[in-house]
């Protein structure tokens, strides 16, 4: 099975990385943007190199062992981004929509809930860290 | 041992890592905690709420009563919010 993780500041081209899977009969993808909250003027994002790939990998190897998956695609952004501004890819190639549609639901679960990154808010000049969400977390639990 | 620190842990803490001789009292990561917030105001700050925190040992995230090593890497950060 194709594998691409990438973790990286720059944009992304949905188009070019959905050309790149395979072709077998489904390709389902999600991009998180950046929410325009009251007063939000940046988010900077950061992460823990190396642990980061290595977990989404790992919910990777996991979602192959539930579904028959031909090709995962992951993108994530890190640095600053501005209100409308992609910030993550999920991209799952397959031969039927139903397993297409929920390995990337169960991806986007875990790269929310597992991967290693963390986000803070900028408003003007104050700054304040983003807590976790309990819902992220029942979101995540509902797989097991 | 390395130690790194992620977000408002690392501000809190001052640096993003540093290496540590494992203390001859610590054996678990509760006690490295309970160690870390002796080493000034703004470890006590970081380390004040394990409730707040977690940690990842080797790059794999664990539980709070994992045994450490000389050798391992040992992470601590707030729950993440990535996607």
């Amino acid at each position: 099975m194709k594998t691409r993780i990438v973790i990286q500041p720059e944009p992304f081209d949905l188009a070019r990385e959905v050309e790149a899977l395979p072709r077998a009969g489904a390709v389902a993808s999600f991009i998180g943007h950046v929410r325009a909250e009251d007063g939000l003027t940046s988010l900077v994002l950061e992460h823990y190199p190396g642990m980061t790939e290595r977990e989404i990998a790992r919910h990777v190897q996991d979602a192959r062992r539930r579904w028959p998956l031909l090709g995962v695609t992951i993108i994530h952004r890190i640095g600053e981004l501005k209100p409308g501004d992609p910030i993550v890819l999920v991209a799952v190639a397959a031969q039927h929509r139903a397993e297409a549609f929920a390995a990337c639901e169960f991806l986007m679960d875990h790269v929310k809930t597992k991967a290693t990154f963390w986000k803070q808010e900028r408003r003007g000049a104050g700054t304040a860290w983003v807590e976790a969400k309990a819902s992220d977390d029942k979101a995540a639990e509902r797989w097991k | 041992m390395k130690l790194l620190y992620f977000a408002w842990v690392r501000q809190n803490v001052g640096k993003s890592e540093e290496d540590l001789a494992l203390p001859a009292d610590v054996s678990t990561l509760r006690d490295l905690a309970r160690h870390l917030r002796t080493r000034g105001p703004g470890y006590a700050e970081a380390f004040a709420d394990l409730a707040r925190l977690r940690a990842a040992a080797n790059q794999v995230h664990v539980g709070f009563d994992t045994q450490l090593s000389d050798g391992d890497e040992i992470a601590f950060f707030p729950p993440v919010t990535g996607g």
